[in-house]
């Protein structure tokens, strides 16, 4: 949240931390990706990190994304496209118009879950969209430094014809708004759909998987997602914490209320989020409707605090892992959009903005 | 950290597949700063099943854990790594690895033994039906082995990581020896890059 946000974030950059969603940076063409605690050591001691050459792939977003499908939506539907283990070795470069047509804060959403694919990093080629968000931040450079600056983030772009590894190809107009149904991320589904069968899976070993994350969600194989009633909901983490994340939801929300018994939080990302939001009003928006506002940082999206699930409850969640027990031992989290979330908490159960009608 | 060749003895089955970081060791252990102790939260959620794997006493003392695919996907949180190896395991079996776990595994001389889904499949039962039976890791050779049951399955593993396991070396000592390379390195960076220092603002 705070590198990009503050400048220090730079195109070109090499930029490692104890956090494997540290590939959110690469949403600036910097080269980002987490380490554990011993390579932060070694970074520490010496500057450097020994890796070796990374596999590359594409990921091609072409076309247009239709209303109300937004970054998380595409990247939720790249993860369960490539699986959890389909980027391992490779490091992503997202590319194509709708990836194009993204903001810095939705190019960071699909940066952020790379990992989510097994990708330790992911990558877009810095544009005039990312040079409009740095000019004026805090490190950004300036003057003199910031016309060398661009200059030289202008060759940071993948030679035309470029040869990669792996290549996938998407079609924006096909990725409709999307929900998570089991305990990994890939495990999606588009919200019109219905929770899949085991028997729909390719492999014994997904059959499996599939089995056991129904029995873990207390969910049927066969249900319409839109019928899935929530306790909670829960807006904020690294991948749906910034500010266009809370003007979404605060504009599902406008004079709405979450449903009674529901339990609705959001969270900032970042302390300079929580001020922005202030300002524009949406910390009003949210308590009207009957969101709690909180402090910024990570809260629901891993557990560490006391913003926990209870065992069965069933969350809408902005963040980007799905795992047993990750908000929360024997919580059950789906993985949604900001704009998702805010609908959800709005009907009660999985829906779209447009789903609430007027 | 001691130089790592040959490990064996009898393993555990973990047959399941996607078994993330945040299964291996929940986050509310991330709050201790030791290394040591994080044994006693390995897999603590399953933990609580008494017919979970790990607390089949047919299996205590086992050093080496076979899993399904994709292990160790997710956080990047070492502490899982560390719980492994507190628990007493010293080599894992998967057909497919997390990189960052993957990467955090031979740091603590944890030996990550990518083989493939046929191998894999067949280690996983082979130890289901036996738990006495005896596995050898062989880092040198590159092998994971059931001699009772005639399994020799090769494993990916790549050269430095291998080098490092069986030398036993110290990264950052390995690294130390190319300072004047880094430093050079350091005296080229542009100038427009962010300093950890704030630049001074102008005083009122």
């Amino acid at each position: 949240m705070i590198g990009p946000e503050q400048g220090l974030t730079q195109p070109g950059m090499t930029i490692v931390c104890g956090d494997s969603h540290t590939s959110t940076h690469g949403a600036f063409g910097a080269l980002a990706f987490g380490i554990g605690t011993s390579e932060v050591e070694h970074v520490l001691a010496t500057q450097t990190l020994p890796q070796r050459r990374p596999r590359t792939m594409a990921v091609t977003v072409g076309g247009d994304l239709a209303p109300g499908v937004s970054a998380k939506d595409v990247v939720l539907a790249v993860v369960g496209r490539l699986g959890t283990t389909g980027g391992v070795g490779h490091i992503v470069e997202y590319r194509g118009s709708a990836i194009r047509s993204l903001s810095m804060e939705g190019r960071m959403t699909v940066c952020n879950m790379s990992i989510e694919a097994g990708a330790r990093a992911g990558m877009i080629a810095p544009d005039e969209v990312t040079f409009a968000y740095l000019e004026g931040r805090r490190y950004a450079p300036k003057g003199a430094d910031w016309e060398r600056a661009v200059e030289d983030w202008r060759a940071l772009t993948t030679d035309e014809g470029a040869r990669f590894d792996a290549e996938v190809k998407l079609e924006a107009g096909s990725i409709r708004p999307h929900v998570s149904w089991g305990t990994n991320p890939a495990q999606v589904v588009a919200i019109d759909g219905r929770v899949p069968s085991p028997d729909d899976m390719a492999s014994p070993a997904e059959r499996e998987a599939a089995a056991r994350a129904l029995a873990y969600m207390g969910l049927e194989a066969g249900t319409p997602i839109t019928s899935i009633e929530v306790d909670t909901v829960f807006i904020g983490s690294c991948t749906n914490s910034r500010i266009e994340d809370l003007r979404a939801a605060a504009d599902v929300l406008r004079g709405r209320r979450v449903r009674k018994g529901l339990r609705a939080l959001v969270v900032p990302g970042s302390r300079r989020v929580k001020l922005q939001a202030e300002a524009e009003g949406l910390d009003q928006v949210f308590r009207e409707a009957g969101f709690e506002w909180r402090e910024s940082g990570c809260s629901m999206c891993l557990g560490m605090n006391p913003d926990q699930l209870s065992p069965g409850e069933r969350c809408a969640s902005t963040s980007n892992r799905n795992f047993e027990g990750r908000q929360g031992r024997g919580g059950r989290t789906h993985l949604v959009s900001p704009a998702v979330a805010a609908a959800t908490s709005v009907a009660g159960r999985f829906a779209t903005p447009a789903g609430l009608g007027a | 950290m001691k130089p790592v060749r040959i490990v064996s003895g009898r393993a555990v089955p973990l047959d399941r597949s996607d078994v993330d970081t945040d299964q291996i060791i929940p986050s509310e252990w991330l709050k201790r700063i030791e290394r040591t102790g994080f044994g006693a939260g390995l897999f603590a959620e399953w933990r609580d099943d008494p017919g979970f794997v790990l607390n089949d006493p047919d299996h205590a003392g086992a050093t080496i854990l076979v899993a399904g695919p994709n292990f160790g996907t997710g956080s990047s949180r070492e502490h899982a790594v560390w719980a492994l190896v507190d628990h007493g395991f010293s080599a894992v079996v998967s057909p497919r690895f997390g990189d960052i776990f993957r990467n955090n595994s031979t740091r603590s001389g944890l030996v990550p033994a990518e083989v493939s889904d046929a191998d894999g499949r067949a280690l996983l039962e082979a130890v289901s039906a036996d738990p006495s039976l005896e596995v050898v890791v062989d880092v040198e050779r590159r092998l994971v082995e059931a001699p009772g049951v005639g399994i020799s399955a090769p494993f990916r593993l790549d050269d430095d990581a291998r080098d490092r396991l069986l030398r036993g070396l110290d990264d950052i000592g390995v690294t130390s020896q190319h300072l004047a390379d880094i430093d050079a390195y350091e005296g080229r960076r542009p100038t427009w890059l962010p300093t950890l220092r704030p630049r001074r603002q102008a005083s009122a």
